[in-house]
């Protein structure tokens, strides 16, 4: 791993900061790129390095959506007013009041996530195996719904973000960097997580639950922790992208769990899951492939998409990370002894 | 949602109506989840395609049923075709993720799921349908409950099925087969029985079973490509209530998810049928949990 990972930090930099210069025509296309690669890495946190694999997690993104919405919003406005006028009244923001707003919206919205995941996962966490991923889909599915139907943040019919103060280009940019910062900030933390006894005590837990607990490890606290610790990025990046997309409608905006719920799975499977660069790569590959087909397959995007996902399922399940360190053990530390190996 | 409940207390016939619609939908929700448990009991499957098995069963029907086949006549026709679809499934996908982690064959058809919902969505359009059986509507009590025919029969060919099911399952040599290799796989193997043809015969009957199910449910509801996730969760639902091999607990699980769903949408209101259906999975999981919290104990 060492040996890999300084090779990719500087092109990746390097492509991060100049990308939105270079190429503005995609600076939205590539800020979603930093959002599907922040997915990954916190999906891997409970799936690939915890053993939980959750099928809900999109619901963090969500929520931090939509309470960044309402904190933005009630910052300067009654929010029942605001969405009952669904954009009639113009409610102006100064620009102060939009950068204070986004700012705390921001704020709370990963940290109203991180409660959240704590206060489900109490219950969740007794699910084992399948029983978590079809829980945490259902409780996903029913924030979606239920979302919909209550009228204090707009019901089915959404809410609209405050407005940018500024010019489309500036507003595209602003988030593009915060998407990217977000995304380096998680990249570090994971990196970092996975480096202390919290990453060990986690990897105890996928490997075998009931051992870990035997040793002493308060399975259930690092549990709700490492959940929290992937809401709480989660939510800030469903606040960013909530903004970006200036608009909060609950099924197809906020929580998609058909698409950006799966597409989360899919990546850090296709990157190899349990790994730290495994999801990153598989959140690149995956976003160009996606891009690709939604341009020139348009209709059976979603068959390529399911496609990819059986093929990676049944006869990829290590990930692009798992075959390589198949392929090349030495490079990633791995000590393999050629007696060993030869018999 | 109070005035609703009022309505419900002032006029109790509208409970009848809505008991009934339960109890016929609800049959069908059994019968797929019947095979649901029958595929997680014998070869521990996650059969997350299992809704998507269910609206593609309805499409043969409704499909045969605007060629001019009675829908009724259409049913056998899909049972067949999703049969021999089931066994393809099973050749293609399933055999190679039957003996890995749990979570591998939830996403395998979880991927599958995804493709035939589109696939169905790009061949007949994402319009709702429903198949028109062309019989009488009756009505009880002043015109207050109406019970179309096709319900009643579609209520009696779900019961019929299901004791088919039973029966093949209890005296069929293939049925004792089936329930051999649940019991212990590799006993069965020993005993010459060829596990894989098991597998693949009974992902195919649970296949078959789905379109049935899907079959009535097209002539007495409706049906739309993307609606297979929400039968996909009913089936979760009932089979986690009743655990599986216990057969008159998904019969009556599915039956009370129907009559719930019914009330649920009457009482909250339309758009929340959906959520009740998701609601109730969550409140059986945890509900289960706190089951299996009390069975712990502390060692002291």
């Amino acid at each position: 791993m060492e040996s890999f990972s300084p090779k990719l930090h500087l092109p990746i930099l390097i492509f991060g900061v100049a990308a939105p210069f270079v190429i503005p025509g995609v600076t939205i296309q590539i800020a979603v790129l930093w959002v599907m690669v922040l997915f990954a890495l916190t999906w891997d946190i409970l799936g690939g390095q915890m053993g939980y694999n959750s099928l809900g997690n999109i619901l963090f993104f969500g929520s931090g959506m939509y309470i960044s919405a309402v904190v933005q919003v009630s910052m300067f406005a009654d929010v029942a007013e605001y969405t009952a006028s669904s954009g009639a009244v113009d409610f102006k923001y100064t620009d102060a009041q939009y950068f204070w707003g986004l700012g705390l919206g921001v704020i709370a919205a990963g940290i109203g996530s991180a409660v959240l995941a704590a206060a489900i996962g109490w219950t969740m966490f007794g699910l084992r195996g399948p029983y978590f991923a079809i829980g945490t889909l259902g409780i996903a599915l029913t924030a979606g719904e239920l979302m919909g139907t209550w009228s204090w943040v707009g019901a089915g019919g959404g809410l609209a973000m405050p407005v940018f103060p500024g010019s489309a280009d500036g507003k595209s940019m602003m988030f593009y960097f915060l998407c990217f910062f977000a995304a380096i900030a998680t990249y570090l933390f994971c990196s970092w997580l996975y480096s202390t006894r919290f990453g060990l005590a986690i990897n105890a837990i996928r490997d075998d639950e009931q051992k870990a607990e035997a040793m002493g490890i308060h399975t259930l606290r690092y549990k709700t922790i490492a959940w929290s610790a992937a809401a709480f990025f989660l939510g800030i990046s469903g606040a960013l992208f909530g903004n970006i997309t200036g608009f909060v409608e609950p099924l197809e905006v906020a929580f998609p769990v058909a698409t950006f719920g799966i597409f989360m799975v899919a990546m850090s499977l296709l990157g190899g899951k349990g790994t730290l660069w495994g999801p990153i790569l598989g959140a690149i590959l995956f976003h160009f492939l996606k891009e690709f087909t939604w341009t020139y397959f348009l209709g059976w995007q979603w068959v390529a998409l399911g496609v990819l996902i059986i093929v990676n399922v049944v006869f990829f399940q290590q990930g692009i990370m798992g075959w390589l360190m198949d392929k090349f053990p030495e490079r990633f530390g791995i000590v393999v002894d050629k007696k060993e190996a030869a018999e | 949602m109070w005035d609703n409940i009022s309505i419900l207390t002032a006029a109790p016939v509208f409970n009848i109506q809505l008991i009934l619609d339960g109890l016929f939908i609800g049959a069908t929700f059994a019968l797929a989840a019947y095979g649901l448990a029958l595929v997680w009991g014998v070869m521990n499957v996650k059969n997350l395609a299992q809704g998507d098995f269910v609206i593609t069963g309805g499409y043969i029907a409704w499909w045969l049923g605007k060629q001019g086949i009675h829908p009724l006549w259409g049913m056998p026709i899909s049972i067949v075709v999703m049969f021999g679809f089931g066994w393809l499934v099973y050749i293609t996908i399933i055999r190679r993720v039957i003996d890995k982690d749990l979570f591998t064959s939830l996403l395998a058809t979880f991927g599958l799921a995804i493709v035939m919902a589109q696939a169905l969505n790009l061949m007949f359009g994402p319009e709702v349908q429903t198949a028109e059986s062309d019989y009488a509507v009756r009505s009880y009590f002043n015109n207050s409950v109406t019970v179309a025919d096709i319900k009643l029969i579609a209520f009696a060919l779900c019961g019929v099925l299901a004791v088919v099911v039973v029966l093949f399952m209890k005296n069929s040599r293939m049925g004792q087969a089936i329930r051999a290799t649940a019991q212990d796989p590799r006993a069965a193997r020993v005993m010459g029985i060829d596990t894989d043809k098991v597998y693949a015969f009974t992902y195919a009957l649970n296949a078959a079973i789905c379109g049935a199910a899907g079959a009535l449910i097209s002539m007495i509801w409706v049906i739309q490509p993307f609606y297979g996730i929400g039968h996909a969760i009913r089936a979760f639902v009932i089979v986690t209530a009743a655990g599986f091999g216990n057969l008159p607990g998904v019969i009556l699980a599915g039956l009370g998810l129907g009559v719930m769903e019914q009330y649920g949408g009457f009482v909250l209101g339309a758009e929340f049928q959906q959520a009740t259906v998701v609601g109730l999975l969550v409140a059986v999981l945890i509900w289960r949990q706190i089951e299996m919290r009390r069975h712990r104990q502390v060692v002291q």
